[in-house]
């Protein structure tokens, strides 16, 4: 437990800077790409279409139904075995262009990564498409009926007046699930994703300094979720002060 | 620009003919016919449960009709081919809940869907907002936000909003039935000097007073049917039917 030591250990800041620009390079691809995959599915629930429904459905029981580190070892592990499994079956394949697509899916592989971008995105999207749905029923049905009536096409009102007034509410919950996204990376470092803790077990493994390394891994964390906690009230504050000023100016 | 709907030439400006309507089991609607003329002011009064507001809504597909037609401008409403979102440009729609949008001021409540249906510009569309707020008595409250409104100003500029697409029928869904009395009036005003200026409307109301005035007609709707309809002074003074007399000696 010699913190002193492995302070001035100009190897772990490089090892946890690089890993924990990998954490935050990879939170914040998923959660782009989880946020339109959130809204895409929370549309195909609240759609008048069985098929796009059911479709809903069927990704939020897969994705709440297990455990993120089993979705990892399976985006990293399972998905490519099977696409090599298909690769190689068709590789005697008598049409050319089969023939191709086996000897390329063959060798099939994805890159850690990639795998964890890919597992962080299909879990938050599942999590933030619950949260766009609560935001939408939230919306009093008077408001669509409104849009309806003076001649905006169902999509359109959805885009212009429910989904502004559905995402203002959903402000906070979204916050929540970025922040449990930035932690999950750590989950992903299983399947052997360089992010900090990853880089940390590394390191405590070469010096065995487990205490002073795990602080300074958890004071990373503090960090971001702090700075991230700050800039939601940021959002928060600025969309309550349009309203207000408008109040004000009435006064 | 989208194509416009062609002008078609039409008997009556509405007309419903053998509405059904269904909520699963209940049967709401029961064969409902009525005709509304252009430039006619129809007010539709009757029991609470009797399907006045259900009618109502069916005439813009709000509500699918069971079984019938409604025809506007000429036009089946609940025909699959219609286009629906054209055919609502023209018709306003005022509700008893106001459904103002609560995000945007009184002024981008009122601009948003000429703006958004790009009927006018976005300087065309303020203009005539301001114009409408005017209408109404509210050009002071332009900048103001839905909630920070009386009941009775929020359905005024609902009203406002509703003209806006410059619609040639207005559709009233218990305009005054949300409001605190002393607030009935100054919406009810507004309605009456649209009725003067050759509005066609269609309103549904538990105010007596405003059918007796300003109504051309006044239909008498009880448990899914059309009962009785005539002059505001046949039916106020001298109904025939006795479920007619019954409901008006319980209101009037």
């Amino acid at each position: 437990m010699n913190f002193e030591k492995v302070l001035s250990d100009g190897t772990l800041w490089e090892m946890l800077f690089s890993g924990f620009l990998y954490t935050v390079e990879s939170t914040l691809l998923a959660l782009l790409i989880a946020f339109f995959l959130g809204l895409i599915t929370c549309l195909f629930g609240v759609s008048r279409s069985k098929v796009l429904r059911a479709i809903n459905k069927f990704y939020l029981w897969i994705i709440r139904g297990t455990p993120l580190i089993v979705q990892a070892f399976y985006i990293y592990f399972a998905m490519p075995q099977l696409i090599q499994v298909i690769g190689k079956s068709m590789l005697g394949s008598s049409v050319p262009m089969f023939a191709a697509m086996g000897a390329s899916w063959a060798t099939f592989r994805i890159e850690p990564f990639t795998a964890g971008v890919v597992t962080l995105s299909l879990n938050a999207g599942a999590y933030l498409s619950e949260i766009f749905r609560s935001g939408i029923s939230a919306i009093d049905k008077g408001q669509m009926e409104a849009a309806r009536s003076l001649g905006l096409s169902k999509g359109r009102a959805m885009y212009r007046v429910i989904l502004p007034q559905a995402l203002k509410i959903c402000v906070p919950s979204i916050v929540n699930q970025f922040i449990i996204t930035l932690k999950d990376t750590s989950i992903v470092s299983v399947i052997g994703f360089a992010e900090i803790v990853y880089q940390a077990k590394i390191y405590i493994g070469r010096t065995m300094d487990s205490f002073a390394t795990w602080t300074i891994v958890a004071c990373f964390y503090l960090l971001a979720v702090t700075i991230l906690t700050i800039i939601s009230k940021q959002i928060e504050r600025r969309m309550n002060n349009d309203e207000k000023r408008a109040r004000k100016k009435r006064v | 620009m989208k194509k416009e709907l062609e002008k078609r030439e039409y008997k009556h400006k509405v007309n419903v003919v053998g509405l059904h309507k269904y909520f699963d089991d209940l049967q709401v609607l029961k064969g409902v016919d009525l005709q509304v003329e252009e430039g006619e002011v129809v007010c539709v009064i009757g029991p609470s449960g009797s399907g006045k507001s259900t009618f109502l809504r069916c005439l813009n597909l709000l509500e699918v009709p069971t079984k019938g037609t409604v025809e506007i401008d000429g036009y089946v409403v609940n025909d699959k081919k219609a286009n629906i979102n054209k055919i609502r440009e023209n018709i306003g729609m005022v509700f008893q809940q106001f459904n103002l949008f609560p995000n945007m001021t009184v002024k981008k409540n009122i601009m948003f869907a000429p703006v958004d249906l790009k009927k006018m510009t976005k300087a065309q569309a303020e203009e005539k907002a301001m114009s409408l707020l005017k209408r109404v008595g509210l050009e002071d409250k332009a900048d103001a936000y839905p909630k920070q409104l009386s009941g009775g100003q929020q359905q005024r500029v609902a009203i406002a909003r509703a003209l806006a697409m410059n619609p040639d029928i207005m559709m009233f869904d218990e305009p005054t039935s949300a409001l605190d009395p002393e607030m009935v009036g100054e919406v009810l005003s507004v309605m009456k000097e649209l009725a003067a200026q050759g509005m066609t409307m269609v309103v549904v109301t538990h105010e007596t007073g405003f059918a007796r005035d300003v109504a051309d007609r006044v239909i008498f709707m009880a448990d899914g049917y059309i009962v009785e309809q005539g002059t505001p002074e046949e039916i106020f003074t001298n109904p025939k039917e006795e479920r007619t007399k019954e409901f008006l000696k319980c209101v009037l």
